[in-house]
């Protein structure tokens, strides 16, 4: 194991990419992602690793590079937040039916406008239905464990799909915390080097990523949602070998003193330990609660889930996004959708805060418990707006 | 756990500050978190800084609000900006100040403990520039007695190379000059 040291959390996930053999990165920098461009951009500048760095002018360039090198064969890597990822938003749908085993990290950030830098999921809602394998991490070691597990999940012949690793902005990338990176040797013998099911050569002229016409695109999005669906098995193995190898457990969805409470709140992200540590306030003060974590956004883990929060009467569902104009918080909507044809199901509270980094205490927490107990009807709340 | 906020203004190396702390606690086998107020650097603004440190692993991701201890890097900031906000009660104040520790209490309306020590003056003898960042840290290891002041050599030495020594005499030298005032 390594040794655990003080690091930036955003400097730790350039280093855990570091060391995945990768071959090309294409980074465009954004705050508060651009500490993890600099530093990867060091690490090749410096020659610590046997990689290309493709400068580009826009991330849009960014995502299209990692897609022409990944297409050739290359392990590629990405990094980006915010306006970033809106302005890859077009490519991002292309690479997932290329079957292109890309990495990205995101800095979670909020949208513009107006401009705002600071940490919520507004940013990587827009991309949910693109194709892209999506997980979340909680803190700095989730962080560095993730986005080297990415590359062995995307690549699996099994998934074959792009993948991106969401990191909450500032909350998380600019915290200095204790972290562990695993040594060279053992991410080698782990993550073996990319076998490309096909690849673009000269000597073997082929197409990728071609037209379709009606009678062919319903079964290319057939194919894309049945191996986007099939990576959750893959995801799950790869958790497992993790934990054997370097002793850190994960599952697709995460529990926390969850066995006999008869209310559980569910987030994703930073907001999990904030929450764990209301749950143990909540629990000392008589409240049967208990919290449930979403790791991997998409392919959404519908059994693990539905077996998580059963037996709970109200499930509150923390969003740090909103579909403007419609039933929620994505998180929620989609909670709600896949309980609805379940004869025992909670009732399904939600509350969306922490928006454009406004902050969550564990205070914050225990104040959206209370909230969510008293509503009467089923809308979703916006937490601590002044009117 | 014990929380500390600290004040300075953009460019003083509070950031720095919280960074070295974090780093020794974490080299010295505890936890800690060191982070900035999130937001854009903006040079001669005050800003603030922060740190969490626990023999535990620490379960909280959002910022500090009632600090065990405040750190003042700046003198100018007393009576400017709302040092004392949320300060527990049995808190800590450090100041890096010229003035005495009555002025401060007075301007402040403050009762709690103070310490106050002129780090700005010992930077500029030590290191020849009014940056107090690393000489407080001096005062908050003798305040707090949160980690040894051997500690903070290491991350002292990784981040400033060759001039790490006038640091480091800096820093010891503002861990005995501090003064704890009298009880208001």
């Amino acid at each position: 194991m390594g040794k655990r040291v003080g690091m930036e959390v955003a400097i730790a996930a350039a280093e855990a990419v570091a060391l995945c053999n990768i071959d090309v990165a294409a980074v465009y920098p954004i705050t508060p992602q651009s500490h993890i461009a600099e530093h990867m951009a060091d690490i090749i500048h410096d020659g610590r690793i046997d990689a290309e760095f493709i400068t580009v002018e826009s991330e849009h360039s960014a995502i299209s590079a990692c897609a022409g090198a990944s297409a050739a064969g290359a392990r590629a890597y990405t990094a980006t937040s915010s306006q970033g990822l809106m302005l890859m938003h077009e490519i991002l749908p292309i690479v997932s039916a290329m079957r292109l085993p890309i990495c990205m990290a995101n800095a979670n950030r909020a949208v513009s406008g107006p401009l705002n830098i600071w940490n919520d999921h507004t940013d990587i809602m827009p991309q949910r239905d693109s194709g892209w394998i999506s997980l979340f991490v909680e803190n700095g070691q989730e962080a560095i464990d993730l986005s080297i597990m990415s590359f062995k999940i995307a690549e699996d012949p099994e998934v074959m799909l792009p993948c991106v690793v969401n990191i909450d902005g500032f909350q998380l990338t600019h915290m200095i915390e204790p972290l562990e990176l695993p040594s060279q040797a053992e991410v080698a013998k782990f993550l073996p080097p990319r076998k490309a099911f096909a690849q673009l050569h000269p000597d073997n002229p082929i197409s990728m990523g071609c037209f379709a016409m009606p009678d062919t695109y319903t079964e290319t999005v057939k194919a894309k949602e049945v191996a986007l669906r099939a990576a959750k098995k893959v995801v799950t193995k790869v958790f497992g070998e993790w934990a054997k190898r370097f002793g850190r457990k994960y599952s697709v969805v995460e529990t926390y003193r969850a066995k006999d409470a008869d209310t559980l709140m569910l987030t994703m992200g930073s907001m999990g330990e904030t929450a764990a540590t209301a749950v143990d306030e909540l629990r000392k003060a008589g409240r049967k609660v208990g919290l449930v974590k979403l790791r991997l956004w998409r392919p959404f883990p519908v059994e693990e889930f539905k077996a998580a929060v059963q037996g709970c009467k109200t499930l509150i569902v923390m969003d740090r996004a909103i579909s403007t104009g419609g039933a929620g918080g994505p998180v929620a909507t989609d909670v709600k959708s896949l309980l609805y044809g379940d004869k025992k199901k909670p009732r399904v509270l939600n509350v969306i805060a922490g928006l454009g980094g406004r902050d969550l205490t564990v205070g914050d927490f225990v104040a959206m418990f209370d909230l969510a107990k008293k509503k009467k009807d089923e809308t979703f709340e916006l937490y601590g707006v002044r009117e | 756990m014990i929380e500390i906020r600290w004040h300075g203004r953009g460019g003083q190396g509070a950031v720095t500050s919280v960074e070295m702390l974090a780093l020794a606690a974490i080299e010295a086998g505890k936890y800690a978190q060191g982070f900035p107020a999130f937001g854009p650097e903006r040079r001669g603004a005050p800003v603030m800084a922060f740190n969490r440190v626990s023999d535990k692993p620490i379960k909280i991701r959002s910022g500090i609000y009632q600090p065990d201890v405040v750190v003042v890097l700046d003198p100018s900031l007393v009576g400017l900006v709302p040092i004392t906000d949320g300060l527990k009660s049995g808190g800590i104040l450090i100041v890096n100040t010229s003035k005495s520790a009555e002025e401060i209490r007075n301007k402040l309306n403050y009762k709690g403990k103070l310490f106050t020590v002129d780090a700005t003056h010992i930077a500029r003898e030590e290191l020849g520039v009014p940056i107090a960042n690393t000489t407080m840290l001096g005062a908050v290891l003798k305040a707090t007695g949160v980690l040894s002041l051997n500690s903070l050599k290491s991350p002292l030495e990784h981040r400033f190379g060759r001039v790490a020594s006038k640091n480091l005499s800096a820093m010891k030298r503002a861990f005995s000059e501090m003064k704890a005032a009298k009880a208001a």
